[in-house]
């Protein structure tokens, strides 16, 4: 158990999100697309040098720029 | 009174599909958000009962983050004001509690709103199974299922809109997605399947380890199926049928004009060892049709044919994400492969596309980089024709040059154009095998605004190109500028005439190029520069209006600046 970003997660495993350290900008960008607090979230995939992380949330699946996805924190 | 029905949803939800089934006008839809920037128009219904329907761009919500977006919550402003409008609010129904966010935010609207749960065939068979009856009686407004593509479920939308209503769900801001989860677990019940095999491939494409490998291996294919498609086109029916059957009739109008006759010269053109020749005659009748039906439409089709499928696949937002990384690189991120990928057609729908970009300093670098150095299909079929007969080394040398010169100019306008570039974020459809009735009637209306929008051109083009002959001027404009692209280019002076007639056509221009024997050295300083220099009427109307004047005067510099350097730079090291 532990709170880490996105970025850290592993690929394949789940977690729920807990915060997300950014604006209002940010947050209400990310919450359009189904990602807040509270939300189980699974990372499908990374990319090489530290190109976008990929999600699934429900039943949609995003690509998040790296550096907004260090920015939400999720609790495995 | 009801005059107007505006059609709202998230992106990629099937909007356009369902708009062209209500009203018979066709418009682009493709398997990723974002395929419609600007509204569209059309109608329903006659006489006195007829009213607009509208597209808009899709939206996550009514919060705007890029100007495509910004122009669908503005027609929602203004519907709301002129209170003479019913939002048809559309519904990917295999994502029902992302999408019911905006449906919420509507209700919360004093407007009028009826729900079509649209891609139902899609939920059902991913074992998604949703009440629309009681997501109707919760939501107090009417809640129609539907299959835009096939047209089930859109008859039943045309009569629910009477019953059109506004919203009385009640719920406070805050407590938004708990309302929907509530609403979910109401109306919504999905069967766990296991990860289909079709899935499963899907993922291979998204890791990098697999996913850039199949990437690179999926383009050489497109672009060998487009080439196989556009040169077999060519050598088994354009050409024949020009050449035996043609040319021909052409012969005998030639005789009946008498061969030194301005007539002749217009609609006939140069006769070339007393026959003619299609490249290099330069009538209306011969080169001017021969430019459009013989050589560009058949890549035309092979193009679009494989975009489309590109784009109905879902592909595209994949590899967006792959290539991501490469697009930081010029100051981008990577959905601007969209717009890249449709100024390969043509650039004005590419210069369009850019409004998916969330600033204004990636769309101006994005514009700008496609006009510089992204030739149009026409041009490149054209290409083709001229340095095919060389192969690889008469054709490489073009395309690898305005590859580079994309490169290094998107890294100079990264360093040099203020502003921010955001990040990627970007919702990743589900594949989707092409409906092909679908993507045939796509094809066609692409096919159809080619012929109806560049034919009409290019004979003006050939018309005009022959009253300049005939008149001097191209000759005098020839030894005006003539000394200065010999010296720069190496190019004599009749390819000015060429270069300047790119600014109406650039397909033509390069056929200009025929008739001079020119050598493949500058065969290949003449197309690059082509490409580079000034962007076609049409391309430059668009970049007007998307860049606006000051824009547009900066990347006209930049495109004239590198068009000089390059085209010189290459006539010194080949
Ligand atoms: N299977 C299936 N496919 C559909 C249906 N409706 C639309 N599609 C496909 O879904 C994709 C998206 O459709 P569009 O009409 O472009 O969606 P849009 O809402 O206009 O998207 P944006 O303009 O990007 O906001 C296209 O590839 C359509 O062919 C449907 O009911 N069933
Ligand atoms: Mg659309």
């Amino acid at each position: 158990m532990g709170r880490i970003s996105l970025t850290e997660m592993e690929e394949g495993s789940e977690g729920s999100v807990t915060s997300i350290e950014g604006g209002h900008g940010l947050r209400a960008r990310l919450d359009a697309m189904g990602i807040r607090p509270g939300v189980n979230i699974t990372k499908v995939s990374g990319q090489f040098m530290r190109g976008p992380i990929i999600v699934r949330v429900g039943t949609t699946q995003i690509a998040i720029g790296f550096g907004m996805a260090t920015r939400i924190i999720v609790e495995v | 009174m009801v005059k107007k029905i505006l059609l709202m949803g998230n992106p990629n939800v099937g909007k356009s599909v369902i708009f062209s089934r209500l009203t018979g006008v066709k418009v682009i839809a493709a398997n990723y958000p974002g395929t419609t920037v600007e509204f569209c128009r059309g109608c329903i219904g006659s006489g006195a009962s007829k009213v607009d329907v509208i597209d808009a761009p899709g939206t996550y919500s009514l919060e705007p983050t890029s100007p495509a977006e910004k122009v669908a919550v503005a027609l929602l402003e203004r519907a709301i004001e002129e209170k003479d409008t019913i939002i048809v609010n559309i519904i990917d129904a295999t994502n029902l509690e992302r999408n019911l966010n905006l449906t919420l935010q509507l209700l919360k609207k004093d407007v009028p709103v009826v729900v079509a749960l649209n891609l139902w065939d899609e939920a059902k068979h991913i074992g998604i199974s949703i009440d629309a009856e009681a997501l109707q009686s919760i939501l107090g407004i009417p809640v129609v299922s539907t299959v835009a593509i096939t047209g089930e479920g859109i008859k039943e939308l045309v009569t629910h809109l009477a019953n059109a209503k506004t919203g009385e769900y009640h719920y406070v801001d805050e407590e938004r997605w708990h309302e929907i989860g509530r609403i979910v677990d109401k109306v919504q019940v999905i069967k766990h399947k296991h990860h289909t095999i079709g899935e499963r491939l899907g993922d291979l494409t998204i890791h990098p380890w697999t996913g850039i490998p199949i990437a690179v291996a999926s383009l050489f294919l497109l672009f060998f199926v487009i080439r196989f498609i556009g040169e077999g086109l060519i050598t088994y029916i354009t050409d024949p049928f020009f050449d035996s059957l043609w040319a021909p009739v052409m012969m005998r109008i030639s005789v009946l004009l008498g061969a030194d006759s301005l007539l002749h010269k217009i609609i006939i053109g140069q006769l070339i060892d007393g026959s003619i020749d299609f490249g290099e005659s330069f009538g209306i009748l011969t080169t001017g049709l021969y430019v459009p039906f013989g050589a560009v439409l058949p890549y035309i089709l092979a193009f679009y044919f494989v975009l489309s499928v590109l784009e109905d696949s879902g592909y595209l937002p994949r590899l967006a994400i792959l290539l991501d990384n490469a697009l930081h690189a010029i100051g981008l991120h990577g959905m601007a492969i969209v717009p890249m990928f449709l100024a390969c057609g043509c650039n004005v729908p590419g210069v369009m596309a850019t409004r998916i970009l969330e600033t204004k300093r990636e769309r101006f670098i994005a514009a700008t980089l496609m006009s510089i150095s992204i030739p149009c299909v026409a041009q490149t079929a054209m290409i083709f024709g001229l340095l095919g007969k060389y192969g690889a080394r008469g054709l490489l040398p073009v395309f690898v040059t305005l590859f580079v010169v994309w490169l290094i100019t998107g890294n100079l306008l990264r360093l040099l154009v203020r502003g921010e570039s955001p990040e990627i974020f970007t919702e990743i459809p589900a594949y989707r095998l092409p409906h092909f009735p679908t993507l045939m009637k796509k094809l066609w209306m692409r096919i159809y605004s080619f012929l109806r929008e560049a034919v009409p051109f290019v004979l003006l083009g050939v018309l005009i190109v022959n009253l300049l002959y005939a008149l001097g001027a191209i000759n005098a404009a020839g030894r005006a500028i003539g000394p200065l692209t010999t010296w720069l280019f190496g190019l004599p002076f009749e390819a000015v005439g060429a270069l300047l007639m790119g600014f109406l056509r650039k397909d033509l221009a390069v056929g200009m190029l025929a008739p001079l024997d020119l050598t493949m050295k500058q065969l290949i300083i003449a197309s690059v520069v082509l490409t580079m220099s000034f962007p076609c009427i049409a391309t430059f109307m668009v970049l007007l209006r998307e860049l606006g004047i000051t824009g547009m005067i900066k990347a006209g510099a930049i495109m004239l600046c590198a068009a000089l350097l390059v085209g010189g730079t290459l006539n010194l090291i080949l």
